[in-house]
């Protein structure tokens, strides 16, 4: 994700402190991985560089002076640009479980075995992702389906591999 | 491989042996589970998850192997006895055509209470708790094809508790529902289940719907793996 947009778009509402903004993105988006304060600071900067976003405000205080940020108008086009292009889907072609599948085939190992423990160890994602978008919000359960989707994806392809692991081993270690 | 059965299960298989014809459904299959779990049986299709179930429930007698329910061996019962067991102690849910679709929905509810003696007054009472349970109360007047598949399925949920089993048995619950409709259906199943403290046997090839559970055990050629014992 780019942290540099997200920031960016947050403040398309309205400027915001350093601190504001950090929050707000942990409470929308960082529930797994809050942002540092560095973070927040070295991204403002470079934005600041870009001309995205300009300092509307100083307050001094007891501390530090805290800079209020607002988002400029080349800074609102970058935003649409950002949210019109869409992502690229991740090809996933060389994963980690299709190489440990083929090395276990290779070296004679049970694939079988390596793919039920894969299954059991995202059944237990899952469940705790269900159990979150159960006690959670609107956001959390879009959130968590989004992982959840993901991860069964997987899973169905674990499946699929382990229908064909006999054809899969005349191929790879005949 | 047998293993012995964990303490305090309320139903364990071991060694399960049943062949239709020269197919063999399983060759060796293990099971256990404790009041108040929730265990998913996962598996490829024709793994013989849904004979492991029909076995376990007393609907299909296993050709050798034991079977034991709450310290009696079920594969020892005669025909009318593991009925009598089926209708006073398990529950059931599949995939569809559950509901008789003459009666009305808190009718199809009831409908296990009636076959066990209790007056038609109390049953519907007892049906209807249910139903409120499932958010499906208003429904209570309606017949089976008025109603939407999500919400037949809710209905047949609460059919399945009404009896308050000790053990509920579902092959693929949610397997016609919509993604949506399927999450509600499992979320307020497990926890009618959890909170009655009954057991439930859950098959199904979504693992979507296996994340409600609390292990899974995997089929496949008939034989069984508890994941959670193995690691």
């Amino acid at each position: 994700m780019s942290i540099g947009h997200t920031l960016l778009g947050l403040l398309e509402s309205g400027p915001r402190h350093g601190y504001d903004l950090k929050r707000t993105f942990d409470e929308k988006f960082g529930h797994d991985r809050p942002l540092h304060y560095g973070q927040v600071y070295s991204t403002m900067s470079r934005l600041l560089k870009n001309g995205l976003v300009e300092v509307d405000g100083i307050e001094a205080g007891g501390g530090p002076e805290r800079k209020r940020y607002a988002i400029t108008e080349a800074g609102v086009t970058d935003v649409a640009r950002w949210l019109a292009t869409p992502e690229t889907p991740e090809p996933y072609l060389q994963s980690t479980l299709y190489t440990k599948v083929v090395l276990a085939l290779l070296t004679h190992r049970d694939a079988a075995d390596l793919l039920d423990g894969q299954r059991s160890e995202h059944l237990r994602h899952m469940r705790a992702l269900t159990e979150r978008k159960r006690d959670g919000d609107l956001a959390d359960q879009l959130i968590c389906d989004h992982a959840l989707f993901h991860l069964e994806a997987d899973l169905r392809w674990l499946e699929l591999t382990a229908a064909r692991l006999d054809k899969l081993r005349q191929v790879v270690a005949p | 491989m047998t293993t012995a059965p964990p303490p305090g299960s309320l139903l364990t298989a071991e060694n399960l042996r049943k062949a239709y014809g020269p197919t063999l459904a399983l060759d060796g299959a293990d099971f256990s589970i404790h009041p108040g779990e929730v265990v998913a049986v996962m598996g490829p299709s024709g793994s013989g998850k849904s004979t492991l179930l029909h076995c376990l429930a007393g609907i299909v007698p296993p050709d050798s192997g034991t079977i034991m329910y709450d310290g009696q061996e079920l594969s020892a019962m005669n025909d009318a006895r593991r009925s009598a067991l089926r209708r006073s102690e398990f529950g059931f849910v599949f995939q569809f055509g559950q509901l008789v679709p003459e009666l009305t929905c808190v009718e199809n509810v009831a409908l296990p209470l009636r076959l066990n003696g209790r007056p038609r007054k109390e049953a519907e009472r007892a049906a209807l708790g249910w139903m409120e349970r499932l958010e499906v109360d208003d429904l209570a007047k309606k017949r089976p094809g008025e109603v939407s598949g999500g919400q037949g399925q809710r209905v047949a949920v609460a059919r399945s508790l009404v009896t308050d089993p000790r053990v509920l048995f579902a092959d693929e619950p949610t397997g016609a529902l919509d993604s949506l409709n399927g999450e509600r259906v499992m979320e307020l199943f497990t926890d009618a289940a959890r909170s009655a403290n009954a057991a439930v046997v859950l098959v199904t090839h979504e693992a979507r719907v296996a994340a409600y559970s609390d292990r899974e055990i995997v089929v496949r050629d008939g034989k069984s793996r508890d994941m959670e014992r193995v690691v």
